[in-house]
């Protein structure tokens, strides 16, 4: 024996409290709940490592009277509970108590639990209705049952929990009576065993449902032949438990939290004298936003302020994509560009977004288009990137940013040293493309500069 | 040194340095990067981060996570902060300090997943039954993301409640050039535990307003938790005296402290006649207008709230007191400008600034209702 359990005086000959139980004369639960207690003076667990989550009900008073940890939660919640106690402290014992009226409104986390095959043991205190608000029917009252809500009989099929949970994962799953002789060693089975277990523990509502309906062994036999549900211990598995397979799942990342990224030192001054709203309008696949990105950090590098909000429906990978662009010598509050004064226009679906925009630029404004789109209506002056003027020609995924940087180049706004350093740091192997096709930008807006070249399109100065 | 991120990565970063250890959530619009991130980020900080079957189930594995030691957060937007409203009840009742994000998108219901708004003010306050208070702090920016997020923590665990950061789509999904924060921040506060080994009763306080040590499961002493009305032991009473104080307490002990929770941007300026008040993403564009305004040669003066509730009164009361009139900027029909016309009872003209289409209210907006 440890100092420990000397300390707290294990062996216990009980887990009870000195409060006597509030259930109803001929009630199941007293008798499971001595069972419990007994399974845990035969597992020798020490009480201040054990903790019994009730649900709501009259199984939700159990709690109350053991001499463990205790968790009274809120109506078929407390599996979840359960859930985040076992994550947390996976080396202590988590029972549930909870009734039929709990597997019914806390099915999905019933499920979730079978098939996480996380380590907690829950004993259904099953009296096929709710007893504690007036014997209405539940998750698992009988069919035909008369209950005060069944009045012409129970039409709904009960429930088979120990199916349910049995398919979808659990380690063992039992079915029993709060009558039974081995309901000790039972209860003893679901809280040694590593995964998930649940029993299902039939037993009589003197109040309200064995009023009705009887609750003699021979009808819960019935019942049972009718339903073709089976008793016993009905269910092993062997899968991993939850906390564990996590632990295991988990154990090589490393402290990533030290691997925060150090941030960078603007190599030159702003090029800009006031804020420069950008926008790039195209489509979704086409590297809008990974374009702009790499915009954002040019401008950052380059000394600017910058913010980025991408706009594209919620199927991601069709339809528009929008990014918007802010690039300032000083701090940016505001992210929103309602009136841009450059915008690019990739593609038709690009177009059909930046109708509004368009209308809102004034003559100052600069839209350069792919050929073949056709903007909106504006006042501003459009002119169009052919990508067929660069070489080498970018392929379909390197056109939004070769046209991007064409304009930040051609504007003014960004320098080839900035774009380049950005390009150069493009993750996921992406670097030698972006860098290749930052350099055609380039050199297409040299010729332009000299006039050499045959695209349509003119520098500016920065707007 | 700058760096490029965005508000979901700011929060993220500021629940990894608050010493969060337990992470659940449930995919959701424009609150799903956080998840994601805590997924794959907590177990490398040493956490546990699990991705539950609902909105309720996560909420619900915090609360028991806390309840074990853990540092718990859960983060959703206000579809989510529906199914969670009972348990966020639970937090109230059981004094479970907990962080719950919620990143507004425009309701009700589903509403616009992907576009802004910042309807849930009023039921982060008033959402769970009983309507005993919570801390709801705000962000207006990038940084306050960060560190705003680290106070909600320490503030949880000073208050045991549940402390909302309450953000929205923008914020948390528009990429910004922010000053690399040194992570020598102030320290968020160590849960008072209950010392080992000493069987004290969990839940007296003397008086109402203090805040008890908490005593948390597998700490050697046996530890009643309910949320049902109990005894300072957590025995379940309905002993009217007894319930009686046990609620004075949830109100006392937050709101008898508005004062430690208060945080406020003023920015009052000599001779303005108008402040505009504002919160959140909005006030970017309040303090946008208020340059251009003021470069201009116009006068006006700001006041931003990042402390929503408890509703900083004697901070609106001196920045409306010096004006004409208090124009409040926000995406809703107008939910905090119900506070402030309580507080400014008719001493200046309040006139609210609302846009609820989805999109920002602009600093063009704003400086109109100026003039």
């Amino acid at each position: 024996m440890t100092a420990r359990e000397e300390h707290v005086g294990l062996p216990l000959a009980t887990y009870r409290n000195a409060r006597s139980y509030p259930f109803c004369p001929g009630c199941g639960h007293g008798r499971v709940l001595d069972r419990l207690s007994d399974a845990l003076v035969e597992l020798h667990r020490d009480p201040r490592d054990v903790v019994i989550v009730s649900d709501i009900g009259c199984s939700g008073l159990s709690d109350q009277y053991f001499v463990t940890d205790a968790f009274h939660g809120l109506h078929g919640r407390s599996i979840t509970y359960a859930t985040g106690i076992k994550l947390a402290r996976p080396e202590l014992t988590v029972i549930v108590v909870m009734g039929d009226g709990g597997t019914g409104i806390g099915g999905a986390h019933l499920l979730a639990a079978a098939r996480r095959n996380i380590g907690l043991t829950v004993l259904v205190l099953d009296n096929f209705n709710f007893g504690m608000t007036g014997g209405q029917h539940s998750s698992t009252t009988p069919d035909g049952a008369i209950t005060s809500t069944t009045p012409h009989g129970n039409i709904e099929r009960p429930l088979d929990i120990c199916a349910t949970v049995g398919v979808n994962g659990a380690a063992y799953a039992a079915r029993c009576t709060s009558a039974d002789g081995d309901l000790t060693a039972r209860i003893r089975d679901g809280i040694e065993c590593e995964g998930f277990a649940l029993l299902d523990i039939w037993g009589p509502c003197t109040a309200h449902f064995a009023a009705k309906n009887g609750a003699s062994h021979r009808m819960f036999a019935a019942t049972l032949e009718r339903l073709g549900f089976a008793t016993g211990v009905l269910h092993r598995g062997e899968r991993p438990e939850f906390t564990s397979a996590l632990a295991t799942a988990t154990r090589s990342d490393e402290a990533q939290v030290s691997r925060r990224p150090v941030g960078v030192a603007p190599f030159s001054a702003p090029r800009l004298a006031a804020p420069l709203r950008v926008v790039v309008a195209g489509s979704a696949g086409a590297k809008v936003r990974s374009a702009a990105r790499l915009a954002s950090r040019a401008a950052l590098l380059a000394g600017l302020r910058v913010t980025q909000r991408d706009d594209y429906p919620v199927t991601v990978q069709t339809g528009y994509c929008v990014a918007s662009l802010v690039m300032s010598p000083e701090e940016i509050h505001f992210s929103g560009v309602e009136r841009p004064d450059v915008l690019l226009v990739l593609s038709s679906e690009g177009a059909a977004q930046s109708v509004r925009q368009l209308a809102a630029m004034g003559p100052e404004g600069r839209a350069f288009v792919l050929p073949g789109v056709t903007p909106a209506a504006t006042s501003a002056v459009v002119m169009t990137i052919d990508p067929a003027d660069a070489s080498p020609t970018p392929s379909a995924k390197q056109v939004a940013l070769y046209a991007l940087a064409l304009v930040m180049l051609t504007t003014g706004v960004l320098s080839e040293e900035a774009l380049l350093s950005a390009a150069s740091a493009a993750t996921n192997g992406h670097a030698d493309a972006a860098v290749a096709t930052v350099r055609a930008a380039a050199a297409t807006s040299r010729q332009m500069a000299a006039g050499q070249s045959h695209a349509k399109t003119a520098a500016v100065t920065s707007p | 040194m700058r760096e490029l991120i965005d508000g979901s990565t700011a929060i993220v970063r500021g629940v990894l340095d608050s010493g969060c250890t337990f992470f659940a959530g449930y995919p959701i619009t424009p609150a799903s990067s956080i998840l994601m991130q805590m997924m794959q980020r907590l177990p490398g900080a040493g956490g546990t981060a699990v991705q539950a079957e609902d909105e309720i189930a996560a909420i619900g594995m915090c609360v028991g996570a806390t309840l074990a030691g853990a540092r718990a957060m859960t983060a959703t937007s206000g579809p989510g902060i529906s199914l969670m409203s009972e348990t966020i009840g639970l937090a109230v009742m059981g004094e479970v300090p907990l962080v719950i994000v919620d990143v507004q998108r425009l309701g009700p219901a589903t509403g616009g997943a992907t576009m802004v708004a910042q309807g849930d003010v009023q039921f982060v306050r008033w959402g769970a039954s009983g309507g005993y208070p919570v801390v709801v702090l705000a962000p207006s920016s990038t940084e306050e993301c960060y560190s705003l997020t680290r106070r909600a923590f320490d503030l949880a665990e000073r208050f045991r409640c549940p402390v909302f950061v309450l953000a929205d789509k923008e914020l948390a999904l528009t990429t910004d050039s922010v000053d690399v924060v040194p992570r020598s921040q102030p320290a968020v506060r160590a849960r008072s535990v209950a010392p080992p080994g000493v069987s004290a009763p969990p839940y007296r306080y003397e008086p109402a307003a203090d805040v008890p040590p908490m005593s948390q499961f597998g700490g050697g002493v046996p530890v009643r938790f309910t949320g049902s009305t109990h005894d300072e032991s957590g025995f379940l009473t309905k002993d009217p005296a007894t319930v009686a104080r046990l609620n004075e307490h949830l109100r006392a002990k937050v709101m008898e402290h508005v004062d430690e929770i208060t945080a406020v941007e003023s920015d009052v300026q000599s001779g303005a006649s108008t402040i505009v008040v504002s919160y959140g993403v909005t006030a970017g564009a309040v303090r946008d207008a208020a340059r251009r305004l003021r470069r201009s040669g116009g006068r006006v003066s700001t006041l931003i709230v990042q402390s929503l509730w408890p509703v900083p009164e004697s901070a609106l009361a001196a920045a409306a007191s010096a004006h004409d009139r208090v124009v409040v900027a926000e995406l809703n029909h107008g939910q905090y400008r119900r506070e402030v016309e309580r507080i400014v009872a008719g001493r200046a003209e309040v006139v609210g600034l609302h846009r609820t289409d989805g999109a920002l209210i602009t600093p063009e907006q704003v400086e109109e209702c100026v003039r």
